[in-house]
């Protein structure tokens, strides 16, 4: 869920928007020219990704696949984050300028984390070892984006404590989804077109 | 069906013809000068001061409106905490919740505030197209290869969706109907993964298409900004507005309170 503008105390705001810069000179030193190319497309397709409303009772949610990113781009994903939430600030308004660096910082981080964590079981051979890599990394990636969300917002101010902890219970059905949706695609991936998934694998962790 | 109508950066307002670079500074600048108000009469100059630069954007009112509208949800759910989980003056109280006078200015005071910002966001940045952005903020030295990530997901961004809508149109004819079920889910898995994959085998060829055409790492912009007399009078109106704003955040209280 993206913060709006206005509401982050500066502390809050200048703390994201360094981590922001730390992540996203790092992520860019670490990309390759040759891979920037498909960066660029695959982030265009999570912003794509980000527009599909899925139904969930009577309401719908739109997808995030943070974890999703996270295990595709690796280090890289701060830099994709930092570009697909300045389009959206530009075309839809959503999210903003101040606020950039506080937002992308809680969605890269947590697609960073998962990462580190589950790359491993998403290389193992056993196809369902990769599909419960998939489901963790996707719902834990959601997890750790609310609990940066509201936490954000929550040191921003006493007020803002009860809405953030509604922001966190609000990302609890969306865990679950993503996770579901997560591991479908991972699953998918890994019999379809493997070199996908390791290819950030075997480039940034130095193995291979 | 398109994903980005870039509505705002068509026309030929003062605004619009303005240097990029120049409202890309402003944009920041009136941006964060706005973040860090902490008064309702800093915020409603802040305010009027983005309805002055909506004013020389010829925007339609309408249009911007029905966006603001929009994006308010989230500002909309702080009013249904703020007023109540704020501690002072209570204004009223019923069913063990209690509404304050500080919660009410609170919850105003960020909703000034952040439409101040979308307004400035608005008639500064997205009153430029995207790619004459791309290379504003290369002028502004932006690292090359951010700016590079950032003209190729935009170029890209109407192809990957055209992809999308053509899976998703094949997955409907074939009786699709979605719905809180795993089946679902699965579904649309499997649609964004194929949308993956067809936009990773995309990026190979893009990239080779590049790599045979002498690509090196950047984008070349052949444009190259000037600022007019204009720009400059304008780059001293920013300035002046930011300062007033400050002020007024800082000094009008003393009389709003007196």
């Amino acid at each position: 869920m993206h913060i709006s503008e206005g509401l982050l105390s500066p502390p809050i705001l200048v703390t994201g928007a360094v981590l922001c810069l730390c992540g996203t000179a790092y992520g860019l030193k670490k990309m390759d020219a040759a891979e920037v190319p498909t960066t660029g497309i695959l982030t265009a397709a999570f912003f794509v990704a980000s527009l599909i409303h899925v139904p969930i009772g009577p309401a719908s949610i739109h997808l995030l696949l943070i974890g999703l990113i996270g295990l595709l781009l690796g280090w890289s994903c701060f830099p994709a984050m930092l570009v697909a939430l300045f389009l959206q600030a530009l075309f839809f308004q959503y999210g903003g300028l101040t606020v950039l660096g506080v937002n992308t910082v809680n969605m890269a981080l947590p697609a960073l984390l998962v990462y580190f964590l589950f790359s491993p079981l998403i290389r193992h051979k056993h196809y369902r070892v990769n599909t419960l890599g998939g489901f963790l990394a996707g719902s834990l990636a959601i997890l750790g984006s609310g609990v940066l969300t509201s936490l954000s917002l929550a040191l921003s101010g006493e007020p803002f404590v009860r809405a953030a902890q509604f922001i966190l219970l609000a990302h609890l059905p969306l865990m679950f989804i993503e996770g579901f949706i997560t591991a479908v695609v991972i699953s998918f991936i890994k019999k379809v077109r493997p070199e996908i998934l390791h290819r950030s694998s075997a480039t940034e962790l130095g193995l291979e | 069906m398109t994903v980005i109508k870039e509505t705002f950066s068509e026309g030929s307002s003062l605004l619009h013809r303005t240097d990029p670079r120049l409202k890309l500074v402003s944009a920041f600048l009136l941006a964060c000068v706005t973040a860090v108000l902490t008064t309702i009469p800093g915020a409603l100059s802040s305010l009027i001061g983005a309805l002055c630069l909506l004013f020389l954007s010829g925007l339609l009112l309408l249009q911007v409106l029905k966006r603001l509208l929009l994006v308010n949800a989230f500002i909309g759910m702080m009013w249904l905490f703020l007023p109540f989980t704020t501690p002072g003056n209570p204004l009223f109280s019923q069913f063990g919740l209690i509404l304050t006078r500080e919660g009410i200015e609170l919850a105003l005071l960020v909703t000034l505030k952040s439409n101040a910002i979308l307004l400035f966001m608005i008639t500064l940045i997205s009153t430029t197209p995207t790619v004459t952005l791309g290379q504003a903020l290369d002028a502004l030295h932006v690292p090359e290869k951010l700016n590079f990530l950032l003209l190729i997901s935009y170029r890209y961004l109407e192809v990957i969706f055209q992809e999308y809508n053509r899976l998703a149109i094949a997955a409907r004819v074939r009786g699709f109907v979605p719905g809180t079920s795993p089946r679902t889910y699965r579904t649309y898995g499997y649609l964004l993964a194929m949308v993956l994959v067809n936009s990773f085998d995309r990026a190979q060829r893009v990239y080779q298409a590049m790599l045979l055409r002498g690509f090196q790492g950047r984008f070349y912009a052949l444009h190259e900004f000037h600022i007019s007399f204009t720009d400059w009078v304008i780059a001293v109106f920013m300035i002046t507005l930011a300062i007033l704003i400050f002020l007024a955040d800082k000094l009008l209280p003393v009389f709003y309170t007196a």
